[in-house]
């Protein structure tokens, strides 16, 4: 059941323009108080502006945003308390310390002496810092800055959570133990709202996602339910060591059936609602005089939603603008 | 109460982090001596001139030490995001100011004693009117720091807000009174010394120290403080409107 008050995050109308870019153009969408909700999109799709008038730090065009419940679209910046952000860069102090900058953004949040220094040391341990702890922030790695701008993104426990591409330049241990705690917080009731370009990512981590493109929201829909649909596809990924031809035309002639396209050049993947025999189409290929590196049987994954409904919309807004340009 | 950790916490991290900062305290230091033993040399009088002197270079200790943390302080921080943190925490905006600039008050009220210190060796300052003095002191200090505030997020870089600065710093040297009564400026230039907040504090500061204040002390005083509202409300509302786009 939904109620007001389980829902976290509720957005209608969000639009935001930089100049001549429309980088967020009327974004409706809500989370439910405890959910794990992606948001997904190419690069300039829009994901930061959203995270960043959900947070006070830009003022939508028009729209509004409740979060918890609260109107920030009246009282901007008046849901701080409930929220907790890691950018997509690091704004923390390069002149202080790691435990520093821990405790000092604990005291933002009004904790006090001996419960910041506690919460530091503990989230300097989780994220394999301690022995950093008395570093300089600015001298710190990437990788090593990423991680204590998660653990001060956290720090006060927030009840709902924005990760902007939490996982990008940090190694794969890293990663995966980043994830694991982003599971945990999850687990443990936290809202939490988080944008990436890895659709694997999300695919594992979400209950639900977005995706957005050029400031647009084209799909929002369970993980389960999006990739429902295309679960029983079989699909054959077949890699050519000759990039220059295009044989898919051909091979739809000959293979009635199946459905091929050629997402880059030297791949050709191969679809079909029944299952795929690799030894005629590899042959047939060889016909043709092509070298047959490698064909793998993949598993439809969001992915492959992901390009499917993000390549209609790109189609259709062809489409729209070449309308527009017939009439001007 | 959280509120007040939150902004004791950032008052004490810009002590530590710049405040209290080798080249800053020097900075305090050497400005008051520089300009004490120019005009010294200026003048060619003697010892018997410094409280004369006095008000002016004190009134530029504050100036000069405010504004040019303040530019370090708020544009640094806005530069490097880390301002953006600040606004993420849940302080209200006027207080979140309040915290940022107390520090340079406070900073500003000890560099207008460095120069009062190095003239207790000199002269007889017995007959200073301390009760006028200290409001003055402090108010001069919050009002230049939030002319420095308001220079700080009018602009985008932290050079931008050097030259702006002393768009304005310089001119008030010679237009406020400091070193030269009003009454020697040009006609046309003196209605620009009415309009800058520091005429009224150096006027003040001339009282308190040899009784030279040319306009009533409440007067003086209703001014500056009027200034200082005047100068923190403009700030905010362009930290809202140029800082949150
Ligand atoms: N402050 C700004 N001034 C001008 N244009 C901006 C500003 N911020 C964002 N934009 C533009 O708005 C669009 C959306 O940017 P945004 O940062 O939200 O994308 P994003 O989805 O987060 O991309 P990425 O995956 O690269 O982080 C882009 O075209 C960007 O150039
Ligand atoms: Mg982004």
């Amino acid at each position: 059941m939904k109620t007001e008050n389980n829902i976290a995050i509720k957005v209608q109308g969000l639009a935001k323009r930089f100049g001549d870019v429309q980088a967020v153009a009327a974004v409706d969408f809500e989370v439910s108080s405890g959910e794990l909700f992606g948001f997904l999109g190419p690069n300039g799709a829009g994901k930061t502006t959203t995270i960043n008038m959900l947070t006070g730090l830009a003022r939508p065009d028009a729209g509004t945003i409740h979060l918890g419940g609260i109107d920030c679209t009246r009282k901007p910046r008046g849901a701080q308390h409930l929220i907790g952000v890691v950018p997509d860069e690091s704004n923390l102090y390069p002149e202080l310390s790691g435990y520093d900058n821990l405790c000092f953004c604990a005291a933002l949040y009004g904790l006090s002496k001996a419960e910041r220094q506690a919460r530091a040391k503990e989230l300097l341990e989780v994220f394999d810092l301690t022995k950093a702890a008395k570093r300089k922030f600015g001298g710190y790695s990437k990788g090593m800055k990423r991680r204590l701008t998660i653990a001060a993104g956290i720090i006060h426990r927030p009840k709902i959570l924005f990760l902007d591409e939490p996982t990008t330049g940090i190694d794969v241990a890293s990663a995966r133990q980043l994830r694991q705690l982003i599971k945990e917080l999850h687990k443990n009731g936290t809202t939490i709202f988080l944008t990436t370009h890895y659709i694997d990512e999300a695919e594992r981590l979400c209950d639900r996602v977005a995706f957005i493109m050029d400031g647009r929201i084209v799909k929002v829909d369970n993980v389960t339910n999006l990739v429902e649909p295309i679960r029983a596809q079989h699909v054959l990924q077949i890699s050519c060591a000759d990039t220059a031809k295009n044989l898919t035309e051909e091979l739809a002639k000959e293979f009635p059936g199946l459905t091929f396209t050629s997402p880059q050049p030297g791949l050709i993947r191969v679809e079909s609602d029944a299952a795929i025999y690799i030894g005629a189409l590899i042959r047939s290929l060889e016909n043709h005089r092509i070298d047959v590196t490698e064909a793998r049987k993949v598993k439809p994954s969001l992915e492959d939603v992901f390009v499917q409904i993000t390549g209609i919309n790109a189609d259709i807004m062809r489409k729209e603008r070449e309308k527009s340009g017939v009439k001007a | 109460m959280k509120r007040w950790i939150a902004f004791w916490n950032i008052l004490v991290k810009d002590f530590r982090t710049y405040y209290l900062k080798p080249p800053n305290i020097s900075w305090g230091l050497i400005f008051p001596l520089a300009w004490t033993g120019m005009f010294f040399i200026r003048s060619g009088r003697g010892l018997e001139s410094l409280s004369s002197i006095l008000p002016g270079v004190i009134a530029l200790s504050i100036l000069f030490g405010t504004t040019s943390l303040l530019a370090v302080t708020v544009t640094f921080e806005k530069k490097n995001r880390s301002f953006e943190r600040l606004l993420l925490a849940p302080i209200p905006l006027e207080l979140l100011m309040l915290a940022k600039t107390s520090g340079a008050i406070l900073f500003g009220v000890v560099n207008a004693f460095v120069p009062i210190i190095m003239a207790a060796f000199l002269v007889d300052l017995s007959q200073v009117n301390w009760l006028l003095f200290i409001p003055a002191v402090v108010l001069i200090s919050i009002a230049s720091t939030f002319l420095g505030l308001f220079i700080a997020v009018a602009v985008s870089e932290v050079f931008e807000a050097q030259t702006f600065s002393n768009f304005f710093r310089f001119p008030m040297i010679f237009l406020c009174g400091l070193f030269f009564p009003l009454s020697a400026l040009p006609f046309f230039l003196k209605p620009l010394a009415y309009v800058l907040p520091l005429t009224y504090g150096a006027d003040l500061l001339h009282g308190a120290i040899h009784g030279g204040n040319i306009m009533a002390f409440p007067l003086d005083l209703i001014i500056l403080a009027l200034f200082c509202i005047g100068l923190f409300m403009a700030s905010l509302r362009n930290i809202k409107r140029r800082w949150i786009v």
